[in-house]
């Protein structure tokens, strides 16, 4: 009961302070001050209070996205167990109702994207379905590897299946698994060098110019979802990653957590030390993310 | 002969029957087409009361050639309903008023086709089978056909019903080796020593290839986006939502009559599967005609369904009844859901196409305004048509998923890698869908109208709505409640697969009770996110200038992202595929002329490999042509010519050279 409670304060409090670590590691390399670690969370609770503006060629859609995309992300980080306690929900194929939920929140957020009707948007909306058609494969591969390895279907058991792997064989696979899922997480969750979060050239961008129109409390919304977002994707890598233990369950809290501020560092890391691709070529990037996947599925075949 | 089965065959009767009034009616009249609707909406009320008594699990012994067992009783309910459906939604869609000519024809061939139908699911003799089917494969033809005064319905009429011939052929021949193997036409399941490995790959594959050809799987495919595209929308919807799953329930009833099958059969039907749901949805995504796109999704949909059958095969040839349960159990239940929810988007296109006269997707625009009713009904069958939580698609891409995936949970079996592979394989047929009908929804109902057609659009009418919303409701129940339907699916299962022990083990198997949960629970959290978000919009300022168009001074409609450019990119990726004709516009000058950029992706094997040939073909034999002048000299002299070559054959030839050159 406790441990739930963890996982669901952990859930709802932790991703935006994520962001805040992003932004203060590429102050730090850019030899800026930056940002407060908290200046996400400031932000969302200004924009929610501030007044809406709605485009005029707007209908119910614009409004229902950055609720679904919130709803959806949230179920979703249910479904990922936090550290080696299990998750609240689980059952055999909750990986695809996992994959699903993501593609759900799509679904709304581009079409949300065309309703305002501005050229810009239907850009980015078109890259996010473009690039999640190569993403969506690649999540599947790694998915594959991990139930050939551990013999379950749901998701927590099989992100707790690293715990017990000592093999080297077993291991390899596991590697390349980590370097696709680490690929899907900067697409996924639109960072350098898939997509910039920080430019100001609309025709550049991706999820930044989805989401142009939106503002107020719908803004704040989508800020948090995309929070949210790197923090499931970034607990389910971890597992990957990191498939360590302490034993005691304060300290697994604790490793956790400072994993993922950990992880959070690292993807700052890469913001400031790569350039954002070009976008013609970002299916390049995703097709080798599938291709480590699928390496990896090829070493399970015996 | 059991109470059910005289339900179902009172029904057929009764849907064989509806067009019949309508002939003796005056033309202008609207009597006709009421007692059409009547009669077909009666008989489903009874074909539908029949089928469920079957699902419940009673199987009727045969009489005279015909039975209802759950599995024919699965496929007779989108019969029924997608059939009465339809006929309401025509009332105001197809009314007699409008369409003096061809209505009644059309009502007359709708009801043959139920009825077609009907029969072809219940015969068990092969020759009641065929009647049914060439009633269902004829009438069709004359359906799709309705408007025969356009070119392009005629020609895409014809290639359906060369499809459909070719399909019968190889039919004729399956029931031939069926009576060769077993001594009669039964449809009875055969024993292994009644037939060899080579006789029954052979019948497996003449039924795949005539099955296939209905069902639309990819390479057989060519005849489907031209006949649905071109037929009246609510006829579109019956081919598309449930025609094509005769041919399903071909292959699935003719596999489970044929005894061990080898591993070569389930990894083709796989390798099919995936190949037409990849190669559909991507041809569906290149597409600017939306109805055309819709027929295109069928194509991919097909491919899931049977790659659920390919995972049954491969489950039954290496002895894993797990795979074979869940591979059928979604299967059948995707054959459901597709007919739900394509339905449901062919007849809200075809709610479109009446309120605005086109079915060109770059036209269109900002129609949610004006037909919200209509827009609400296409989002929720397109998000059921990407399997996304928690409508109906969902539900049954998840069995199928659980199945490839419980492949790779198997210590030692050499095929699990092929089966594995079709998971990500699928994943990527989902993402691919949302990006198509993320693209068609947002062109046809969000942002502005693109041309003047939009402003007059208006909302379809009550009894189309009404129609609509049932097959929405239907979709939405099963997504919710899938754990309600499960018995019945296990019965059809079971039905499908004899030997496979079932009951149970499905409910065990799959978590019908999660799905509904975590389907709940989405719902709810949504409904509250909505309201919350409605509470935000009341108590904040709200404003509502137009869009933020960058500064720009003077933005129009036209600025908007089409269609065509949204699927740019996938299609720029998938460009060795598609090999689109692309008219590029000339641009030269400081004040160029007015010009305009066009594309269009031909079909890979009507337009690119069949179309060709047949040309090639066409070009040799027209040598021949000279012979023929139409002139009754000529004929005779080749009468003359064939009489005497004729009778020179019967010469004793050698004799006669002998005499001439021998001394």
């Amino acid at each position: 009961m406790t441990n739930l409670g963890i996982h669901l304060g952990l859930l709802l409090v932790l991703p935006p302070l994520l962001l805040g670590v992003i932004n203060k590691t590429k102050a730090l390399f850019a030899g800026r001050q930056g940002p407060p670690l908290l200046q996400v969370y400031w932000d969302i609770a200004k924009l929610m209070h501030k007044g809406i503006v709605l485009s005029s060629t707007t209908s119910w859609v614009f409004v229902a996205a950055p609720v679904v995309g919130l709803v959806t992300v949230f179920l979703a980080g249910l479904l990922v167990p936090q550290g080696p306690f299990p998750a609240p929900l689980s059952f055999a194929g909750d990986v695809i109702l996992f994959a699903y939920l993501l593609g759900l929140a799509r679904f709304f957020t581009t079409a949300a994207a065309l309703d305002t009707g501005s050229p810009f948007e239907g850009m980015g909306a078109a890259r996010e379905v473009t690039f999640a058609c190569l993403a969506e494969p690649a999540l599947f591969l790694a998915f594959l590897v991990l139930v050939r390895l551990s013999g379950s279907l749901s998701l927590a058991g099989m992100l707790h299946a690293p715990l017990t792997i000592s093999a080297t064989v077993e291991a390899a696979p596991l590697v390349l698994v980590a370097i696709g899922l680490f690929v899907i997480l900067l697409a996924e969750c639109c960072r350098i060098p898939v997509d910039d979060p920080n430019t100001h050239l609309e025709l550049t961008m991706i999820h930044e110019v989805m989401v142009l129109d939106h503002s107020g409390p719908l803004f704040g919304l989508i800020l948090y979802a995309a929070s949210l977002k790197l923090f499931v994707l970034g607990t389910l890598l971890l597992h990957v990653l990191f498939p360590f233990q302490a034993g005691p369950a304060a300290l697994d809290w604790a490793l956790y957590v400072l994993e993922l501020l950990g992880l959070a560092v690292v993807v700052g890391i890469v913001e400031s030390v790569m350039a954002r691709l070009q976008m013609r070529h970002v299916p390049y990037l995703l097709t080798a993310a599938m291709l480590f996947c699928a390496f990896g599925f090829a070493l399970l075949i015996r | 002969m059991t109470f059910s089965l005289a339900l179902v065959v009172g029904a057929i009767a009764l849907a064989g029957c509806s067009g019949l009034p309508g002939l003796f009616c005056p033309r202008p009249g609207r009597w006709g087409q009421k007692a059409a609707t009547w009669l077909v909406v009666l008989a489903a009320v009874a074909g539908i009361g029949g089928a469920a008594v079957a699902l419940a699990g009673e199987t009727t012994a045969t009489w005279h050639g015909i039975a209802l067992d759950a599995l024919s009783a699965w496929f007779l309910v989108p019969v029924f309903l997608l059939g009465a459906l339809g006929s309401v939604y025509g009332e105001s869609y197809w009314p007699q008023a409008s369409h003096p000519v061809n209505g009644r024809r059309l009502r007359l061939f709708w009801g043959w086709l139920m009825a077609g139908m009907g029969l072809l699911l219940i015969a068990r003799h092969g020759v009641v089978f065929l009647v049914g089917w060439e009633t269902m494969a004829l009438t069709a033809f004359f359906v799709i056909a309705t408007e025969d005064e356009q070119a392009t319905v005629r020609s895409s009429a014809w290639a359906y019903l060369v499809a459909t011939h070719l399909g019968t052929l190889s039919l004729f021949s399956l029931f031939a080796l069926l009576r060769k193997a077993t001594g009669s036409f039964a449809l009875r399941p055969l024993t292994v020593d009644e037939a060899g490995i080579g006789l029954l790959t052979a019948m497996f594959l003449l039924a795949l290839v005539g099955f296939g050809l209905k069902a639309g799987i990819m390479p057989l495919h060519f005849w489907l986006p031209g006949a649905h595209a071109n037929a009246p929308s609510h006829v579109s919807a019956f081919l598309s939502g449930v025609l094509i799953k005769m041919g399903v329930y071909g292959l699935v009833r003719i596999l489970g009559l044929l005894p061990a099958p080898p591993v070569a059969w389930g990894v083709l039907l796989l390798a099919a599967g995936v190949a037409s749901a990849l190669g559909g949805v991507l041809f569906a995504i290149a597409q600017h005609d939306l109805k055309r796109l819709l027929a295109y999704h069928s194509v991919e949909n097909i491919g899931i369904i049977v790659m659920g059958l390919g995972l049954a095969v491969l489950g039954r040839a290496t002895g894993h009844p797990d795979w074979v349960l869940l591979g059928l159990a979604g299967c059948l239940l995707h054959v459901w859901n597709h007919s739900l929810f394509k339905g449901l988007l062919f007849l809200a296109a075809g709610a479109v196409v009446h309120a605005t006269g086109t079915r060109e997707i770059d036209a269109l625009g900002g129609l949610g305004r004006r037909m919200p009713w209509t827009a609400a009904f296409f989002a929720t069958g397109a998000v059921a048509i990407c399997g996304l939580p928690p409508l109906n698609g969902f539900v049954s891409e998840l069995l199928i998923y659980l199945g490839l995936l419980r492949t790779a949970t198997v210590p030692a079996t050499p095929v699990w890698p092929l089966a594995a592979l079709s998971a990500p394989a699928l994943a990527m047929v989902g993402a691919l869908a949302v990006a198509c009908f993320v693209k068609v929804f947002g062109a046809v109902f969000l942002g502005l109208g693109r041309t003047p057609v939009t402003e007059q659009a208006h909302e379809a009418a009550p009894d189309m709505r009404g129609a609509m919303a049932v097959l929405a409701a239907f979709c939405l129940l099963i997504g919710l409640a899938p754990g309600w339907i499960a018995p019945l699916l296990s019965q059809a299962c079971a039905c499908a697969s004899p030997g496979t022990q079932t009951g149970t083990a499905l409910a065990s198997l799959a978590p019908f009770a999660w799905l509904s949960a975590a389907n709940g629970a989405l719902l709810i959290l949504l409904g509250i996110g909505v309201a919350v978000s409605l509470r935000l919009l009341r108590r904040h300022p709200v404003r509502r200038p137009g869009t933020w168009d960058c500064g720009y001074a003077q933005p129009t409609a036209r600025i908007q992202y089409t269609a065509s450019s949204f699927a740019q990119f996938l299609s720029s990726i998938f460009g060795w595929l598609f090999r689109a004709h692309v008219d590029r516009p000339r641009v030269t000058g400081a004040f160029p002329a007015a010009s305009r950029f066009a594309s269009h992706v031909p079909d890979l094997v009507l337009d690119r490999c069949l179309l060709p040939m047949a040309r090639t073909v066409e070009r040799w034999l027209g040598t021949f042509r000279r012979l023929q002048q139409g002139l009754a000299q000529s004929y005779l002299l080749y009468i003359l010519v064939a009489v005497l070559a004729m009778l020179v054959c019967t010469m004793p030839l050698g004799e006669i050279i002998k005499r001439w050159f021998c001394r």
